[in-house]
């Protein structure tokens, strides 16, 4: 029993076998309830099979959600009632305010730039000899922790003084050419924009895949009408390929803003959100775990929440809409 | 165009089934909608183009690995690109950010317990969302559209909304005293349980009704049905969201941080190389040679795995 109580391994084989018991008390219920019960089966089996999915929605996002609001209107500590004091702080607070234009540029430019990189690198590889590697060349980021690439980019974004050898890429390349070198991550306002590209560096690989595969989709005779008609490579371009793929994009699009909505990682591991570079995720951290201010933290939440709203709906009425012309 | 046959007859009798085409793998002999537009910039200027995108993507990480084999007074020195005229190899870095002083991360502990986390936070949403996915495909009951909207829609809640209650449950009891992980386990679980559902739903909507009424009519429950039909047909769906959620868990910075507490005995890797990236920002080092033990395992997972990873992507999101 020692292995299971003190090793970490032991806790994760325990996990997962009190995890496996749970599961195959379930389906023996399931089973029984087959056999027995009569109109109520469908209501047993739906119990059985949604509910350890039921209780951990309810548990770790309805709750919590709810309460998280509720908590935004409360003191520090959650104990006294202060209304909106929370918010107001949040559009007053400089950093706050700084936090919001941050946050601002991340969301313009991370969704439109990787996604026409994306798009872009996608059409250029396409049939090419090289095709898979090429392919797989974009998207390893994808595959590395936002804390890895982020030191990979402070790497090639480390300065040193003038009279230094410089050891990172882009100064060198700079000092190289004779220019002065760059404090690519203190100087405000640029360095936020320095970040921004690590994001970038992440999703167009995303991008790329996805668009990738909408675009080896489209119906050969579509293409081929269009052809026979005439139309250019911008046209075909613009009036074909474009629309083809639009659920697509729509999707690479959203899912991309909401996660660049909630970055956090990159300006912490880099910048440690110092110099300017802060954004509404951190900001929401700092003020609930540094600072232990529940109350804006809940309040820079629920901003979060707000703000992600309408892409979601927008995004949901798209899946609605896909799947009445599939008529499924 | 009706009657037209397509160019390619295989492409004619896939077409009632929704069929992924392999993003990774080798194309079809078919022309596609960009080749116009590709023709134009396949030219000179359209393979320039790539390329510099292709070095852009490659070249940092190759700067990271190059530097973690270089010795400590070399990359204080000089770039690492110098390495390629003035070679110097070393694993000391490796030696040190594993298994040195608990200053220079002993990072050796923390990989553990990144692997300690991650396994658990996918078996478990994974099972959850393949039952879910179960009800939300094959059991017919009212109101199942308008619920599977909203467990979709659950993901607009944001982590951070989630963060500080769920946090609270936790906090101060037994339990967490005794079984450390458990918060970060089961946050992971909850986290992931919307997108898990709806893309496991979303491949188990594609396997024709017929097999399930041929099992039901010869007398199979539906425990029989899960588990001998839905479940075998259903195994490249379970492993590319494992593979996806296994990256997700590995890779993650805000759950690790805040359900381990700040307690180093449970941290992730993410959160002490996070760490180490504030406190020892010129040790590069340490800090290259760290970044890439916190990404070799997603590399291997990934470069194996490829095909897995990329269907999970890509399922619900290209319309068939």
């Amino acid at each position: 029993m020692d292995f299971f109580l003190y090793s970490k391994f032991g806790q994760m084989i325990l996990a997962v076998i009190v995890f496996a018991a749970v599961v195959a008390l379930l389906l023996g219920l399931a089973q029984l309830a087959d056999r027995y019960s009569g109109r109520s089966r469908t209501f047993w089996m739906v119990l059985l099979f949604g509910g350890p999915a039921a209780f951990l929605l309810g548990l770790g996002l309805i709750y919590p959600a709810i309460r998280t609001t509720v908590m935004s209107f409360m003191d520090r500590n959650s104990q006294e009632w202060i209304g909106w004091a929370n918010y107001e702080w949040v559009f007053t607070n400089p950093d706050s305010l700084q936090s919001f234009i941050n946050t601002f540029w991340w969301v313009v430019l991370v969704p439109t730039v990787s996604t026409t990189v994306g798009l872009l690198y996608a059409i250029l590889v396409d049939k090419s000899r090289f095709e898979k590697v090429a392919k797989s060349l974009l998207f390893v980021p994808m595959a590395i922790s936002f804390v890895g690439a982020g030191i990979i980019w402070k790497f090639v974004y480390e300065y040193r003084g003038a009279a230094q050898e410089q050891i990172g890429l882009l100064n060198a390349i700079i000092t190289g050419i004779g220019l002065e070198p760059v404090r690519f991550l203190q100087d405000a306002p640029w360095n936020t924009f320095f970040l921004i590209v690590v994001m970038i560096w992440i999703q167009a690989g995303f991008a790329m895949v996805l668009l990738s595969a909408a675009i080896k989709a489209i119906p050969d005779d579509i293409v081929e009408a269009a052809r026979l008609d005439g139309v250019n490579a911008w046209q075909m371009f613009r009036n074909i390929t474009v629309p083809s793929i639009r659920p697509t994009l729509v999707v690479v699009v959203t899912t991309i803003t909401i996660a660049t909505l909630k970055i956090f990682d990159i300006p912490r591991a880099m910048t440690g959100a110092r110099f300017d570079t802060q954004v509404l995720a951190n900001m929401m951290y700092d003020q609930s775990f540094t600072f232990g201010n529940n109350g804006t933290g809940s309040a820079l939440a629920v901003m979060i929440f707000l703000l992600v709203i309408p892409i979601v709906v927008f995004n949901v009425r798209q899946m609605i809409k896909n799947r009445e012309v599939r008529g499924a | 165009m009706s009657g037209t046959t397509p160019a390619n007859p295989a492409v004619a009798v896939e077409s009632p089934v929704r069929t992924l085409p392999d993003p990774m793998g080798t194309p079809a002999p078919r022309v596609g909608a960009s080749t116009r537009a590709k023709r134009m910039l396949t030219s000179r200027a359209g393979s320039a183009v790539a390329v510099v995108i292709a070095v852009l993507w490659t070249v940092p990480i190759v700067g990271l690995l190059v530097s973690s084999v270089r010795p400590e007074a070399e990359i204080r020195t000089s770039g690492w690109w110098t390495f390629f005229s003035n070679p110097a190899f070393t694993l000391a870095n490796y030696q040190e950010v594993l298994f040195g002083r608990a200053s220079s991360g002993q990072l050796s502990n923390f990989f553990v317990n990144s692997l300690v986390i991650t396994v658990p936070a996918t078996i478990i949403p994974l099972v959850a969302a393949t039952m879910a996915a179960y009800c939300f495909s094959v059991l017919q009951w009212r109101g199942r559209d308008t619920v599977f909207v909203i467990v979709f829609a659950l993901q607009i809640v944001p982590l951070q909304m989630a963060l500080i209650p769920l946090l609270r449950i936790f906090a101060g009891t037994e339990v967490i005293q005794n079984f450390p992980y458990l918060a970060v386990w089961v946050a992971h679980a909850c986290f992931a349980m919307p997108l898990a559902t709806f893309l496991l739903h979303n491949f188990m909507a594609e396997i024709p009704r017929e097999l399930i009424e041929a099992a039901r009519v010869d007398g199979a429950g539906h425990v029989t049905v899960f588990l001998r039909v839905m479940l075998p047909l259903q195994i490249p769906a379970i492993a590319s969201f494992a593979i996806f959620q296994f990256l997700w868990v590995w890779n993650d910075l805000l759950v690790g941080l805040t359900f381990t507490g700040g307690n180093n005995a449970v941290q992730p890797l993410t959160a002490r190389l996070s760490e180490m990236a504030g406190s020892r920002g010129q040790d590069w080092h340490l800090l290259t040679s760290g970044a890439f033990v916190s990404i070799i395992v997603p590399l291997i997972v990934f470069f194996a795995l490829q095909k897995y990873f990329v269907r999970g992507l890509l399922a619900g999101s290209v319309k068939g």
